[in-house]
């Protein structure tokens, strides 16, 4: 029996539970011995110009070896073209709130803390842009060289005639607000320089981008940096490749000839790191009175923060998903997104996906409402249906394979739809009579679908090796950081060899060691890295199967391994088994070898069904998610305990986005939200334990039949939870309430629903 | 003391208890993940009860015992119930909140050696895990008081007297 599929525990987490990961700011190695602490200046305005910075007190402060500014950068290659350029420290002005402008370079933190303190900057305030608003009225501009705000548009606008045919046409503004990815482990680094050569440790989701980022920005060969990546504690999306602060440590290091390394407060991350989401959307949905929806549009306006990082591209990915699981006779959209005083918008758990789904999610239910007709009877009168597939939407993306009313369905008799709502009446009429206590019962649907690897085309790395020992080593671009990839790409090499895991090792994240890799960001480090594990375990295999029979003297074709005990014989006689140490060391010095590039034909887009249930005491407006039922079907698991793993957490973050987490301004541009003690990151008290149900609906897009699901529950979560909140007040008058649903804004849609009444 | 060996030096007045365990004793499993006392990554136990060490000045710690997740497997190596559980029950995934999550649980489960769901919930307010949702820590912490983590002697119960 194949292993895959089956429940494997990790074989990463004994080295965790007892030592602790090596984390880069873990790093004790002899080449980080002497080194130096970088701490960072960071603009306290959100938009002025530098008319001084003066350094000497730093200077004179204890333990500090050097303080560096924009005006020692000059032996880097002149930046790009482009008058929306990213500097590495701000030279003129600063765009927002953390953006760094200096580094003060100490002997210990501590003492780099105190200096960063006495660098002292002269700004120049100039207008702040906060929000979208602020920003399309270009009264003041972030780049007056660029003339506009406006950083990129696309699509159209709903063409005329477009809703002409609907009984029901509902149109809404709302936003899908701001957030923080918040990884455990803030973003940290350590660089040092020999013969010209850099080797920089960072946390990272992948070393290869990263290297190739940092030598660019360097004017250096890919060849002479080395980028490692210990064990990183979490990403999200917002450690993909690297960013300003990191390729500053690794420049300062060669101009101070001395190893340097660096790791953020949490307040500094807050500031620094990318946020996510950060959209407006205008959704505009048409249809019939028996539930056919005929037309939808969906306007984005994106806030890219203060330089074009995500906000280039998250934009159109939630324009190619907008129409998500409906089959529609019109879907359109267009965006613009614009440059504010904030931080930058970057990559988020889903980045661009979630934010297509909840708008259309919350819009199917705007019509439902609108109707006077079930959320669920609506979704299951227009999901795609499952004989359409491949399907091909109005944006142009093709899904791949999909039943999303069996998903739907799956949710609702898992959950005991029917009796939910018989027990959500219940309290209604007891509310009526002036009876029962305030906690009214929501219930919240999404169904999804979203892309996954949508970045196809790029494929991943792999390079398998059976040494004469009869161990096995995986080379991967893939770039763990959580996920699992040693058990998971482990499994598919004993699956295929027979080697027994505890002799199978997974190597990943050294420029030298893999210097060919994509990494591990948009679900697709299964579908692609784990593909060409795969194929990569095939190849040696028939590399050794001819080794084998030269040895054997028998025909290649006769032989067959026997993965239970991982030797290689002639069919049915074990007396001529040859183990895998015997027939690679037969193969020479280096043994067994294979590498594969794998590059797949299309994107996989998986789908699912959430089904939240909510709480709302009606007094106070508090929300408490008590039940959250979701399918997540990203085709074939290859270990349950991993994917479900991947959808908990997928769902933590996606309920938070509906009930808590928001990062905020104030009008001049300060950030509010900190730190963690400000910003309300999801806690084990506010989530209930989940209801998964399993569903697997291959892909054929790759052998394993397997799609990303590391994005699938932050996507269907954030809707499904918000639809809850909304329909547990809906008898109330209630038909909208905006991201977070703090309990503040629910009492208030409670209050303003009765006044209108 | 550190897990039982003793480690002795002369730090600023400022020195935090989280800062000396990395630093000074060289034990780097204990992690800092926020600077507001609100994340819990640096859990340790001092005199057998949970602290957030980066909120604890090493002078504090002067003559008593901290233990962290470096001293918690048994001599022999053999994982404490509390970590055998994180494993069996995918309790981890980047590992970073684990030390502290770990720590915070073992005096969760002394504290309250049967709890609800709900009580553990409660118990780890203070700890924030980015990757696992809580739903596999929860059942890790229920599946360790199964268990009885409590009724096994390791370095976690002993206490200065």
């Amino acid at each position: 029996m194949s292993i895959l599929g089956t429940r494997v525990v990790r074989t990463e987490d004994p080295r965790l539970l007892t030592a602790g990961g090596t984390y880069t700011d873990d790093l004790r190695l002899p080449e980080l011995a002497r080194a130096l602490r970088v701490t960072f200046v960071r603009s306290p305005v959100a938009h002025a110009e530098i008319t001084g910075i003066d350094a000497k007190t730093a200077l004179d402060s204890p333990g500090v070896v050097a303080v560096l500014t924009a005006a020692d950068a000059d032996d880097l290659p002149p930046a790009a073209g482009r008058p929306t350029t990213e500097p590495l420290l701000a030279a003129d002005r600063v765009r927002y709130v953390g953006e760094p402008v200096a580094i003060v370079l100490t002997e210990d933190s501590y003492q780099g803390e105190d200096a960063a303190e006495l660098v002292s900057v002269d700004y120049q305030p100039l207008a702040a842009v906060v929000g979208v608003d602020a920003a399309l009225a270009d009264e003041s501009l972030l780049f007056p060289a660029a003339g506009s705000n406006v950083l990129r548009s696309g699509g159209d606008p709903a063409p005329d005639g477009a809703f002409a045919g609907c009984d029901v046409v509902v149109q809404r503004t709302f936003p899908n607000q701001r957030v923080a990815p918040v990884p455990l482990e803030v973003r940290a680094a350590a660089a040092t320089w020999a013969d010209g050569r850099l080797t920089l440790w960072a946390s990272t989701q992948n070393a290869q981008q990263a290297r190739d980022q940092v030598a660019g920005a360097l004017g250096l060969d890919a060849a002479a940096v080395r980028v490692i990546t210990p064990d990183v504690g979490g990403g999200f999306g917002a450690k993909i490749a690297t960013d300003r602060d990191t390729i500053v440590v690794a420049w300062a290091a060669r101009r101070l000839g001395r190893p340097l390394r660096w790791v953020e407060t949490r307040n500094e991350n807050l500031l620094g790191m990318v946020h996510g989401r950060a959209q407006r959307h205008t959704i505009t949905i048409g249809g019939s009175r028996d539930g056919r929806i005929l037309a939808y549009h969906l306007d984005i306006i994106q806030d890219s923060g203060a330089y074009p990082r995500g906000g280039t591209f998250l934009p159109g990915l939630t324009q190619l998903m907008a129409s998500g699981v409906y089959d529609l006779a019109y879907c359109g959209a267009a965006f613009r997104s614009v440059l504010t005083t904030t931080t930058p918008i970057g990559a988020y758990r889903g980045a661009g996906r979630p934010e297509a789904t909840a708008a259309i999610e919350r819009a199917v239910d705007l019509f439902a409402a609108e109707i006077g007709m079930d959320p669920a009877e609506v979704r299951r009168r227009n999901v795609v249906a499952p004989e359409a597939f491949p399907y091909t939407t109005a944006s142009g993306a093709v899904y791949d394979t999909g039943d999303y009313a069996a998903a739907l369905d799956a949710v609702l008799a898992g959950a005991g739809y029917a009796g939910l709502r018989a027990e959500q009446a219940r309290r209604r009429a007891l509310s009526r009579q002036g009876q029962g206590g305030p906690a009214q019962l929501g219930i919240g649907l999404a169904s999804y679908v979203e892309i996954t690897a949508g970045d196809y085309s790029d494929g991943e790395t792999s390079r398998v090796v059976v040494d004469a020992t009869g161990a096995a080593t995986v080379y991967t671009g893939s770039s763990p950081h959580g996920q699992g990839h040693q058990t998971a790409f482990a499994m598919l090499v004993t699956d295929q060899l027979g080697i027994p895991m505890d002799r199978i090792t997974v190597i990943h994240g050294d420029t030298d060691q893999v210097p060919h890799g994509v990494g591990t960001y948009g679900s697709r480090s299964l579908q692609l890295g784990g593909t060409a594990v795969h194929q990569a375990a095939i190849q040696v295999k028939d590399q050794a199967r001819e080794v084998a029979a030269g040895m054997i003297e028998a025909s290649a074709a006769d032989l067959e391994l026997d993965t239970a005990s991982g030797t290689w014989q002639v069919r049915g006689d074990p007396e001529t088994a040859l183990s895998w140490a015997a027939v690679a060391a037969q193969a020479g010095p280096d043994g067994l070898s294979a590498e594969v590039d794998f590059r797949a034909a299309s994107p996989t887009f998986p789908f699912g069904a959430h089904l939240a249930v909510v709480e709302v005491d009606t007094q106070t407006g508090k929300a408490t998610l008590i039940r959250h039922v979701t399918v997540d079907d990203a085709g074939k698991v290859l270990n349950p305990v991993l994917a479900e793993g991947q959808r908990h957490g997928g769902i933590a973050q996606g309920a938070a986005q509906a009930l808590l987490e928001e990062v905020r301004y104030d009008a001049e541009g300060n950030p509010l939200t900190s730190t963690l003690a400000d910003y309300a990151a999801i806690t084990a008290t506010e989530l209930p334990s989940f209801e998964l149900l399993a569903m697997e609906t291959p892909t054929s897009v790759n052998a394993l039949g397997v799609k990303g699901i590391g994005e699938a529950g932050t996507i269907g979560a954030t809707p499904a939870v918000l639809n809850a909140v909304i329909d547990a007040v809906a008898h109330l008058g209630v038909r909208h309430i905006d991201m977070p649903a703090t309990p503040q804004r629910i009492w208030a849609a409670i209050n303003e629903a009765k006044g209108s009444v | 003391m550190v897990n039982g060996a003793p480690v002795a030096a002369e730090v600023e007045d400022r020195t935090l208890l989280v800062h000396f365990v990395r630093e000074t004793a060289g034990l780097t499993a204990t992690n800092v993940g926020c600077d507001t006392t609100s994340c819990g990554a640096c859990t340790v136990l001092l005199d057998g009860e949970s602290v957030k060490s980066c909120t604890v000045l090493a002078a504090q710690a002067d003559g008593r015992q901290v233990t962290t997740v470096e001293g918690l497997a048994g001599p022999g190596g053999e994982l404490h119930p509390m970590q055998r559980a994180f494993r069996a029950e995918h309790g981890l995934q980047c590992g970073f909140c684990t030390p502290g999550m770990v720590m915070a649980s073992v005096s969760l489960l002394q504290e309250n050696p049967h709890p609800t769901e709900a009580e553990v919930r409660a118990g780890l307010e203070g700890n924030l895990c980015r990757c696992t949702g809580y739903h596999n820590i929860v059942r890790a912490v229920l599946a360790a008081a199964e268990l009885e983590v409590t009724g096994s002697a390791g370095p976690a119960e002993e206490r200065a007297s």
